[in-house]
């Protein structure tokens, strides 16, 4: 089983999400995150979906995302040069000898505190999943309430030539 | 100038050339049966249920090729036809669905008869819309129609709010449609096609195995072709059936789990097939990995979806069957060296001595009905000249293997879902079709009961569709497989109350006959065949008859099971009582 992220970009319409969540659970095909956002042409989304299968599997999931009637072109990034980023919020409540330390790791990782309140920090870092994965297990152990992943965006690197 | 939004929608049909839909009425879609009421050139039938006119729908598309039109109302009325678009969707057959919807201030309102039909068809439709615009009613019927039948064909669903049928809009007719998401591939690669013909000339046993996708593109004539010119034997799947002459020497039949015993041997010691507009669906292939496993594979279908999904496929060939065929027979024909005849000898001697072996047949009673004979005597009386439908079940089986098909279009099947109830209403929406056409819907006892109201519209259009009852007074494939893998425990599968079908067609004013003895049947299938009018026809057949060849479930296809010496050991059968 090999994973994949697979950049597809959609007519943004009503329904559409839902017409590709709906292939996937239909028909068993796993989705490990989905993110969406607008893209240059406002009529245009990309979806970026990670997902995991055999060959014949994944060469499945492209086809039959490619012949979504919304879709206009499916590229699966697993052979390709590209740049994945993750965001994660982690909101931290460090006892009082711990809170410089929860700073200083945060500062390590270039993320920031987005919020704080007498108890707990909020800390936004963003990265590939290997470094949000460190960031989270070093901070564990130091009490973390709660954290939200936004799900992986990812974009082909420009071919430059030499 | 502002017009109605039903009249932009039955214009708009009538642009698509709409001559006839099928449907129902409801409260949200009064507006569109108000516009209907006196609308000239295109007529509406008014089924029974919903079910029906979407079945009626798909027979109407899948023996004329055009699009098949079903207009029904919200709620209960759009939740019906949900079988009747699976249907089509499996078996890739185009057909639009109209559906209403509550007024679109109230859409998520939970409002009466309101039901989230777009959310619901999702899965089963090839693509559907809530119109929530008047002024682009017509652009998105023009596209549902459009994408409805091309690339590989599907059902397209459009809910029409009471708000945009009752409003008032513009008539935006386009004249080009251009979908930029939207682009089957229609030409194949000209790479692999030549080296498909290479394979072809290479090989030793080669198969064509012809699916619904060769009628779906009309490329008959161009597979008779490419067979004659190359000398290739085909098996026709159930969805091919008709696709390729079942009288030409070169035809096989059906293959699969109620295959004939040649096409499966074929296949399995076959060294190249070359699969066309088929997607090699479980009941064909049987066990996946013991499936043709000496054999090259060709596969040439429109969808890219199909290829590789189920089989390792070595050639794939994405684009349009009729267009595929024609470039193969084009190098075919070129290439002079290949003494195609020469080099096929031993292996069409092969399959002679296969069909020699094990013909297709059954043991003939002078006592009881057999089901095979009704249907033998149904093509000798038609001349095979009929359009055949049938349901699902034993006499599915039976009319797909002792019927001879030998034009596209004229066997009527749901071969994907499996529906039963489908046949009679796809005959009536074939008979709407063509009037003058023998339509007959060759139906068991329990599948008929799922429909059987159509019967009502049947008569009020003057439809004279037939139907052959096989009356085996049992889900007889369910008795079957009990009989077989069961123990012989009948849990549920007799009917014990059969209605008098004879008295069912008599309370709808259509006309019943009933044959109780082989010397029966002839004359009630002629009788039948003169009277215009709908008429069932009440077969008393062999309850204990069962389908053979049968390859059990999950086996390869080459391990049949015939007639009852080589089934399972069965016991005395006490435990079954006919019911009378
Ligand atoms: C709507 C639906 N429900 C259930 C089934 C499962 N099923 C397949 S064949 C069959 C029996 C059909 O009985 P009948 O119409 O009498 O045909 P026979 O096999 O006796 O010829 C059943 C219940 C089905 N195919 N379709
Ligand atoms: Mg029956």
């Amino acid at each position: 089983m090999k994973r994949h992220t697979i950049s597809v970009q959609v007519e943004n319409k009503f329904g559409v999400l839902s017409r590709v969540a709906g292939l996937f659970s239909g028909r068993g095909y796993n989705i490990e995150s989905i993110s969406v956002g607008e893209t240059l042409d406002p009529k245009v989304s990309v979806m970026t979906i990670v997902t995991r299968g055999e060959d014949q599997i994944v060469e499945q999931i492209n086809k039959q995302l490619n012949k979504l009637i919304d879709v206009i072109k499916v590229q699966d990034l697993y052979d390709v040069d590209h740049v994945e980023r993750e965001m994660v919020l982690v909101k931290v409540a460090p006892p009082q000898e711990q809170k410089a330390e929860v700073l200083r790791l945060t500062e390590i990782f270039r993320g920031r505190v987005v919020d704080s309140s007498p108890k707990t920090y909020t800390i936004q870092i963003t990265g590939d999943e290997s470094k949000i994965e460190a960031f989270l297990e070093l901070v564990k152990p130091m009490g973390v309430k709660e954290f939200v992943r936004s799900g992986k965006i990812a974009i082909a690197r420009e071919k430059s030539k030499s | 100038m502002k017009v109605s939004g039903a009249e932009i929608v039955v214009e708009s049909l009538k642009k698509e050339g709409v001559t006839h839909l099928f449907g129902y009425p409801g409260g949200v879609v009064l507006n569109l049966f108000d516009y209907l009421y006196d609308a000239k050139g295109i007529k509406l039938i008014l089924t029974r249920h919903e079910q029906g006119a979407t079945h009626m729908a798909d027979g109407y598309a899948r023996c004329t090729g055009k699009v098949g039109v079903a207009l029904v109302t919200s709620g209960p009325g759009a939740t019906n036809t949900v079988t009747g678009i699976a249907t089509a969707a499996m078996d890739s057959i185009p057909i639009v669905v109209l559906t209403g919807q509550v007024p679109t201030m109230l859409i998520g309102n939970d409002a009466f008869q309101e039901a989230d039909i777009v959310g619901i068809t999702r899965p089963c439709t090839k693509y559907n819309y809530l119109v929530k615009n008047i002024d682009d009613l017509a652009p998105t019927i023009r596209e549902a129609f459009h994408i409805a039948s091309s690339g590989r064909p599907g059902p397209v669903l459009i809910d029409l709010p009471k708000d945009i049928s009752a409003g008032m809009g513009t008539f935006n007719w386009p004249e080009k449609i251009q979908i930029r998401s939207y682009n089957p591939t229609v030409e194949g690669n000209k790479k692999m096609i030549e080296k498909a013909v290479d394979e072809i000339a290479k090989s030793k046993k080669p198969v064509i195995i012809a699916g619904g996708g060769v009628i779906l593109s009309n490329a008959s004539d161009e597979l008779r072709q490419l067979a004659e010119l190359t000398q290739v034997p085909v098996i026709t799947t159930l969805m091919g059936i008709g696709s390729f002459p079942s009288t030409h020497p070169l035809s096989l039949g059906m293959p699969g789990m109620h295959g004939t015993y040649y096409a499966n041997m074929a296949i399995q010691d076959s060294d190249l097939i070359v699969a066309v507009g088929m997607r090699f669906d479980d009941r064909v292939t049987g066990k996946i990995s013991a499936f043709a496993p000496n054999a090259t594979i060709i596969h040439i279908d429109i969808d890219p979806t199909s290829i590789r999904k189920n089989v390792h496929v070595d050639i794939p060939i994405v684009g349009d069957s009729k267009n595929i065929l024609t470039a193969l027979n084009e190098i075919v024909k070129a290439e002079q060296k290949t003494q195609w005849g020469q080099i096929r000898m031993a292996w069409l001697k092969q399959l002679d001595q296969w069909k020699e072996l094990r013909p297709m047949s059954y043991t003939y009673s002078d006592s009881v009905i057999k089901p095979q004979y009704v249907i033998e005597k149904l093509y000798e009386a038609t001349g095979g000249d009929a359009i055949i439908t049938t349901e699902v079940g034993q006499n599915q089986m039976w009319a797909a293997q002792f019927f001879k098909f030998d034009k596209p279009r004229t066997f009527l099947t749901s071969g994907g879902l499996g529906t039963m109830g489908y046949g009679f209403p796809a005959a009536i929406g074939a008979q709407v079709a063509h009037p003058d056409k023998t339509v007959i819907d060759i139906a068991g006892d329990g599948s008929i009961q799922m429909n059987i109201q159509e019967l009502a519209t049947a008569v009020v259009y003057e439809l004279p569709v037939k139907v052959a009852i096989l009356n085996n007074r049992y889900l007889g494939m369910v008795r079957q497989w009990q009989e077989m893998f069961f123990n012989e425990r009948y849990s549920h599968s007799g009917l014990d109350v059969v209605p008098d079908f004879v008295k069912v067609a008599e309370a709808y004013s259509a006309i019943g006959l009933r044959a109780e003895r082989p010397s029966d049947v002839e004359p009630v299938i002629k009788e039948a065949l003169k009277i215009k009018k709908p008429v069932f026809m009440d077969f008393v057949i062999d309850w204990k008859e069962k389908v053979f060849p049968m390859v059990p479930a999950g086996a390869a296809i080459d391990q049949m099971l015939f007639d009852e010496e080589e089934a399972p050991k069965k016991k005395e059968s006490k435990k079954l009582k006919a019911v009378k």
